[in-house]
């Protein structure tokens, strides 16, 4: 690997590492905005011009907090836990693409690496979910952060499976695990159509895994205050946050590459790098406008609701579809 | 170069973290140790360029099977009792010395094992692998035409343990209804009883 | 060293070993169980290593088996283990002496 491959390897990470801290900043504000006006009400307004420094000021304010750890508290553990959720969530977007190949002084590709293994790398990492959660719960040595760990320990394990099996029948109509090669492989029909089931699966899915309404029960303000980060205070507390909304946008992301088409759509010639890279976010923000959306509407789940509609109704429905997108691979090819 | 400073990174600390794995007093810290030997061991095939094997040791390790121990530990609160030894104290002598000899045995074995001369190798060298597409492509190849027969047997295998496992950890009287509630004595209901071997973390229906 | 067999094979018996101490030296059921993953581990790596180096799919083949296997031999270890919590609230190797006469 020659010197400039290298600096640019390392100016995509760097673009990447600052989409990742910027994205909880502006989607926090966001979803504040957007659930106000669902809600006939203005939002935060007071903090700078229309209140865009809102959570900016948040940020400050939970940094410069006191950072407690409870006595009865497990302090190694305690300490790694938040990490565990920060660093799946970081690592994932190595490999997701944000547009096609493009001419900068030399053919580069908008991601940081083609790994072709890609899809399951970023199922691998989803899996590491369960760490955070479950470690922060165990350690606070508190009864609510107990049960929201037992809750999304046992949430997350669930809906990865069904998750995994809608991607299963994306491979299979793709015929490759690299999130590039599916992106290709969308050019003249964007997956949606052929697996619009799989798509809803996806979805469901995908809202079950990082925790939003109407599947918030490990951080069920109302039952379990918040579940498993409860003792958590400070730049630990923002850290949980971070790792929940990247979570998000990685989950909106995921969906345009595998079902929406990733950059796929109009292009004005000449420019296919910077309408690529407008088309997946466009997609993708669409996306997490959807996420705030479902959690100004829907009302949350019973815990028995939730598992038996995973594993008796996803599950199969997943199954079917994985089997039925084989058969329609044979047929076609 | 790199290659081989990360081939010693990653197995140095492999090393260290199942020592750790060992040695640890409580539970759930060996559990999180196991994690980073497993991170370490998926490290080690990334450098061996078997990413597929790296990704599939991460997904099914640590995201499934620990993180099945982890549960289970918190379900049924296991921690270290202050007052009990860790250690089996008269085990030690044997343990010890059995550890040892395995690993003279099997490292003067592994430091004695050469790869098989070129011509006896299979077919799937790195340009073979790269031709298909990956790790993923070749082993889907060899997977579904040579060895169909032993996935077949271990999908078999997955159920029958599924299944096993389900028998084992249900009550055995979980699926008769309860009786009336006397109304004197049902003062703390019956979900009290489910609650026994660790938290009703759902309600009952 | 990186590509040489001999490094990870190396490797891979130090952590069955390692593992297998666990095994013999630790009372608690748990950690016993989770010894016995670590001794799966450096099966896998040296069956990895011998399916790379002799370029032949079949040790990729027999580590996808044994991925297998410590899945079911987990599964149905911690649920006898939730069984015997339900019995006696000790899960010490050396007090489960109920069936040994």
């Amino acid at each position: 690997m020659d010197l400039v491959s290298t600096l640019a390897l390392l100016a995509k990470g760097l673009v990447v590492l600052l989409i990742f801290l910027a994205a909880p900043l502006i989607f926090v504000l966001a979803e504040r905005k957007i659930l106000g006006r669902i809600q006939s009400r203005r939002g935060p307004n007071r903090v700078g011009p229309l209140g865009l420094f809102q959570t900016v000021a948040d940020g400050i304010k939970l940094g410069t907090k006191e950072d407690i750890i409870p006595p009865a508290a497990d302090r190694v553990v305690f300490w790694v836990a938040p990490l565990f959720m920060v660093i799946p969530a970081i690592a994932a977007w190595s490999v997701i693409p944000f547009g096609p190949m493009v001419e900068i002084g030399r053919e580069t590709g908008l991601w940081i690496t083609n790994l072709n293994v890609g899809i399951l790398f970023v199922l691998a990492l989803g899996s590491l979910n369960t760490y955070g959660p479950v470690m922060s719960g165990w350690s606070s040595n508190s009864k609510y952060a107990h049960f929201g760990a037992l809750r999304s320990g046992a949430q997350i394990i669930s809906y990865e499976l069904t998750l995994g099996l809608a991607v299963l029948a994306v491979v299979v109509y793709a015929g490759s695990f690299s999130l590039i090669d599916i992106v290709e492989s969308q050019r003249h029909m964007w997956l949606v159509a052929p697996q619009f089931l799989g798509f809803l699966i996806f979805i469901v899915s995908g809202v079950a895994e990082t925790n939003r309404a109407p599947f918030d029960l490990p951080e069920a303000e109302t039952e379990i205050v918040a579940g498993y980060f409860v003792e958590y205070t400070g730049i630990r507390f923002a850290m949980f946050f971070i790792a929940e909304y990247a979570n998000m946008f990685l989950m909106s992301m995921l969906v345009t590459v595998l079902y929406l088409g990733g950059w796929n759509g109009f292009t004005i010639p000449g420019l296919e790098g910077v309408s690529g890279v407008v088309w997946t976010m466009a997609k993708a923000l669409t996306l997490m406008f959807g996420y705030f959306w479902l959690r100004a509407t829907l009302p949350r789940l019973r815990y028995d609701q939730l598992m038996s509609f995973c594993w008796k109704i996803l599950l199969p429905l997943g199954v079917l579809n994985l089997l039925v997108a084989s058969v329609l691979r044979m047929v076609w090819s | 170069m790199i290659e081989d400073i990360t081939f010693v990174y990653m197995a140095v600390i492999a090393v260290l973290a199942a020592l750790a794995t060992v040695l640890v007093r409580s539970p759930v810290r060996s559990a999180l140790s196991l994690v980073v030997v497993v991170f370490h061991v998926a490290g080690l095939f990334a450098v061996m360029d078997a990413m597929f094997l790296a990704v599939i040791q991460v997904m099914v390790y640590a995201g499934a099977i620990i993180v099945l121990f982890l549960f289970t530990i918190m379900l049924l609160d296991l921690r270290h009792e202050a007052g009990e030894p860790y250690l089996h104290k008269n085990q030690l002598w044997l343990g010890i010395p059995l550890a040892i000899l395995l690993l003279v045995e099997a490292g003067w074995i592994a430091l004695n094992t050469e790869p098989l001369a070129e011509a006896a190798r299979g077919a799937y060298d790195a340009a073979a692998i790269a031709e298909l597409g990956g790790t993923g492509q070749a082993l889907a190849e060899v997977l579904f035409n040579e060895y169909l027969l032993p996935f077949e047997i271990a999908g078999v295998l997955l159920l029958a343990s599924s299944v096993g496992a389900l028998l084992l950890a249900r009550r055995p009287d979980e699926d008769k209804l309860p009786d009336a509630p006397d109304p004197v004595d049902d003062v703390t209901g019956p979900d009290d009883e489910r609650a026994e071997g660790g938290a009703a973390i759902w309600p009952t229906r | 060293m990186a590509d040489s067999l001999n490094a990870y094979l190396y490797v891979g018996a130090i952590l069955f070993a390692l593992g297998m101490l666990g095994v013999l030296v630790r009372r608690s059921l748990i950690v016993v169980l989770l010894s016995m993953e670590l001794m799966l581990q450096g099966v896998n790596l040296t069956m990895g290593a011998f399916g790379v180096f002799n370029e032949d799919m079949g040790g990729y083949m027999l580590t996808l088996a044994s991925l297998t296997i410590a899945a079911s031999e987990s599964v149905v270890g911690l649920a006898i283990l939730v069984v015997v919590s339900r019995k006696a609230r000790e899960l010490y190797t050396d007090r489960m002496d109920g069936m040994k006469w």
